[in-house]
């Protein structure tokens, strides 16, 4: 039924917006294209995981455990690889590649470590619970998956556009040279933004692992090309255009499952994606992939 | 000779997965000597397979037809995506290749006649040695004179500044256009080649992680000249046999050379530059 | 008036959403002549250039180049028609050494198919012989000859404008536009260029440079041309363009107020 495909929808687009938002961000503020932010999805999910079945902690500590965990691997990434990197002023393309390297790097990690299987969170750990609301079934979790991914984006929004933080981080997005010499800490700020932005990713990686409840060392593979599809459709380094395109996308993905067939879901996002490429490249609020220095 | 036979029959298979890979990583060599990063080429190759592949085992064509079909077609694809999606730069080209390779492989997936996901099989073994030695000489020597002429100066003034390039009177549109589909002719003719002694294709083998590895194979050998692709594709084609316990580590090691020669070996192992100024400073030293 | 004059811009305008970086420009330049464009900074001269080149297009008005408009050219056209051009920030191909840099300039004018390109023909090694003497005779035209084989990104600042120059000559073009060409040179060097301009027009090649040297400018130009927020406030000969008052508010203006 209609309604029960739009809360489905909103599920899945709300996490696609705070896998994008995470995406888009690092472009925006170090002008890179992050291609192991879906394996940091992944590692998320694993360590939320890795938390409850080992450790037995309850999901909100893993949750915080996921984001602090997928955060550092984000910022060794940052200090590690991006940092010469920039020091070096390598061409594009370069940080490009290293991060797929990162990325593969990781997955099969998770491969040795985890092995393939699909792996589930216990039964008791999901929340439970299941209400009828006007017709349509609405489980607990998915109140849950779209309240914090909502609740995050709302404290990057609020971040971003009220704080002193937010301001430098627009400021370094305009134009790191001028940003450094209004006396902001770039580089410091460049290591939070790594942090931060994979540690959303993270946390994106727990909710759609809870959602599926299903966990593979390949699942950031197709979450990145989402991801992709997402800033591409609503602009590169725009995030206003990383929510509405996660929302679009999820709609879009969910409507076509529902009614077309399975696997059109998944041609859709790069159906999609390439002919936003080719009609309007910039996506709907983007800005020119090359800034001032 | 004794010997011979024996160490042929264990890994003919390998010596012409080299040479097809040599092949792959040229083709990207080609497009990335324009400055274009085309994700790509996995497709392309795969398209090829599949169409020569289906042509010898449903219509029996003879080889060096369906290897020329294998080929054309992929070049096809390129000269009518190519146009608008060459107006793309840098990172937006990539994806919108990434995109592409990804629909390519999802069609395929998805077709009756390829055999869906459980792939192509009974494809007759006809690649010889020669072949491969034969279209691999004659691409070697092909662009080796590329690089040399007119075009390969236009491909590395793009690569640098394309607007500068557009000033010197160089057709940029024409010439990306060029790169991209002798590339993709090129790796349709290696995927043509590739099927006919693997017997057995299926769309995994084409997708993402593919386009990655001959990404890699290019970075890794140096884009500099025709050598470096070559070498890093037989590093990487070799590599993983030589070390056959870590087998299951093999993308760790794709993932661990990405970065580093990234980090450490900006232009690749087989530099000219580099290895000159090492060579002349320790001649220096013996003086 | 049109047949001897090369190049021909009329009531041009350019703008930017509501930004208007040109309006109403308009003058000629001369077939054989030392043509100059000066102003403020931020006036818009390097948008003229853009529009010429190809690169922008005129939101009104006519560029004609010999009685032909070149509105709608693409760059790599309007090139072959005979325009030339050098940047402010240098652009030149930093991993090529200098003789492929200016070879790279006579792109369209190697006439070879890939038939001939591939089987190396005699054709084809003539023709690319012939630009490796032209080549290096264009170098040597600025002094740069022995320095062919060099990486262009080792050369000084000054060695890499008198490459760009040598380059653009490469394309044979009948008008060279020369954007500040002399921006961050020492006054021998410059010395050196103005001779070689000088040389230049007197083999028949038109000149149109963008300057800021103002002896340098008034040295050289048959004819200048002053270009303030966009629209041109006067244009004639060195010695009425110094003596106009408005161009001398233009430039001092903001001095006397202060």
């Amino acid at each position: 039924m209609l309604e029960q495909q739009l809360l489905n929808a909103l599920t899945l687009g709300s996490v696609y917006a705070l896998f994008a938002l995470g995406f888009t961000l690092v472009f925006g503020v170090l002008a890179v294209i992050n291609l192991a932010h879906g394996a940091v999805f992944m590692v998320g999910s694993y360590a939320a995981l890795a938390m409850v079945s080992h450790l037995n902690a309850p999901l909100w500590v893993a949750m915080l455990g996921a984001m602090l965990g997928s955060g550092i691997v984000g910022l060794l990434v940052d200090v590690l690889i991006l940092k010469p990197l920039r020091a070096r002023n390598a061409p594009h393309l370069a940080p490009m590649i290293a991060t797929i390297g990162v990325g593969i790097m990781l997955t099969s990690s998770a491969q040795g470590l985890f092995g393939a299987e699909v792996l589930r969170f216990p039964e008791d750990i999901l929340p439970a619970g299941e209400f009828l609301v006007g017709g349509v079934h609405v489980r607990a979790l998915e109140i849950a998956i779209v309240a914090i991914a909502f609740l995050l984006m709302a404290v990057l929004f609020i971040t971003l556009k009220r704080t002193q933080l937010g301001r430098a981080l627009r400021a370094i997005a305009e134009s790191p040279k001028a940003a450094y010499l209004l006396g902001i800490n770039v580089e410091g700020l460049f290591h939070v933004t790594s942090f931060v932005t994979a540690a959303l990713g993270g946390i994106a990686g727990v909710l759609i692992g809870l959602n599926f409840n299903a966990i593979t060392p390949q699942m950031g593979q197709p979450m990145l090309h989402k991801g992709i599809a997402v800033i591409i459709l609503g602009g590169m380094g725009d995030i206003r255009g990383a929510l509405i395109g996660g929302l679009f996308l999820g709609f879009a993905e969910v409507i076509s499952k529902a009614y077309l067939s399975s696997q059109m879901g998944d041609a859709v996002a790069f159906g999609l994606l390439f002919l936003i490429l080719l009609v309007r490249p910039s996506g709907l609020f983007g800005r020119k992939l090359e800034r001032k220095a | 000779m004794e010997w011979f036979n024996d160490f042929w029959s264990t890994y003919s298979t390998l010596v012409f997965t080299v040479g097809v890979h040599a092949l792959l990583a040229l083709s990207i060599w080609l497009t990335l000597s324009c400055g274009l990063l085309s994700l790509a080429n996995a497709a392309f190759m795969g398209i090829g397979a599949y169409v020569a592949a289906l042509l010898t085992v449903n219509l029996e064509w003879s080889f060096p037809a369906v290897l020329l079909a294998g080929a054309v077609t992929p070049a096809l694809v390129a000269l009518l995506i190519g146009a608008p999606v060459l107006r793309l730069s840098g990172v937006y080209l990539a994806m919108a290749t990434l995109a592409f390779g990804e629909v390519v492989r999802i069609t395929i997936l998805n077709l009756e006649i390829t055999g869906g996901p459980e792939g192509l099989n009974g494809i007759p073994l006809v690649t010889e040695g020669w072949h491969i030695v034969l279209i691999l000489a004659v691409t070697i020597y092909s662009l080796a004179r590329l690089r040399r002429s007119k075009v390969g100066r236009a491909f590395e003034a793009i690569k640098e500044d394309e607007i500068a390039a557009r000033l010197m009177g160089i057709n940029v549109d024409r010439y990306k256009l060029l790169a991209f589909t002798l590339g993709a002719f090129i790796a349709g003719l290696a995927g043509a080649l590739n099927a006919h002694f693997t017997f057995f294709i299926s769309p995994r083998e084409y997708g993402f992680e593919n386009a990655v590895d001959i990404l890699t194979m290019a970075v890794l050998g140096g884009t500099t000249t025709l050598i470096g692709p070559m070498l890093g594709g037989s590093i990487l084609t070799l590599l993983p046999e030589l070390l056959r316990s870590l087998h299951d580590f093999r993308s760790l090691v794709n993932g661990a050379v990405l970065i580093l020669v990234v980090l450490f070996l900006p232009k690749g192992i087989w530099e000219p530059r580099r290895i000159r100024a090492f060579f002349s400073r320790n001649k220096g030293d013996q003086a | 008036m049109s047949a001897a004059n090369l190049l021909s811009i009329r009531h041009v305008g350019k703008h930017f959403g509501g930004l208007h970086v040109l309006q109403d420009v308009s003058f000629e330049v001369p077939a054989g002549s030392i043509y100059g464009l000066i102003g403020p900074n931020g006036a818009g001269k390097t948008t003229v250039f853009n529009l010429i080149t190809g690169l922008l297009t005129p939101s009104a008005g006519s560029i004609d180049f010999q009685g032909a408009s070149l509105i709608g050219q693409q760059a790599h056209e309007i090139t072959h028609r005979g325009i030339a051009r050098t940047f402010q920030n240098i652009r030149i191909f930093k991993e090529m050494d200098l003789l492929e840099n200016v070879m790279v300039g006579m792109h369209e004018h190697l006439n070879y198919g890939p038939l001939a390109l591939l089987l190396n023909s005699g054709a084809c090694r003539a023709a690319e012989k012939r630009a490796r003497e032209r080549a290096l005779e264009l170098l040597s035209w600025v002094g740069l000859d022995h320095k062919a084989d060099m990486l262009a990104d080792n050369l000084s600042y000054g060695d890499q404008r008198k490459l760009e120059f040598a380059r653009a000559l490469a394309t044979e073009p009948k008008l060279l536009l020369l954007d500040e060409p002399v921006a961050g040179m020492n006054p021998s060097e410059k010395t050196i260029l103005m001779e070689e301009i000088n040389n230049i027009r007197n083999r028949g090649y038109g000149v149109f440079m963008i300057e800021h040297d103002m002896r340098f400018v008034m040295g050289l130009c048959d004819r200048i041309a002053v270009l303030n927020f966009g629209r041109i406030i006067a244009e004639g000969t060195p010695d009425e363009v110094r003596n106009n008052p408005e161009v001398i508010e233009a430039y001092l203006g903001k001095e006397d107020a202060a």
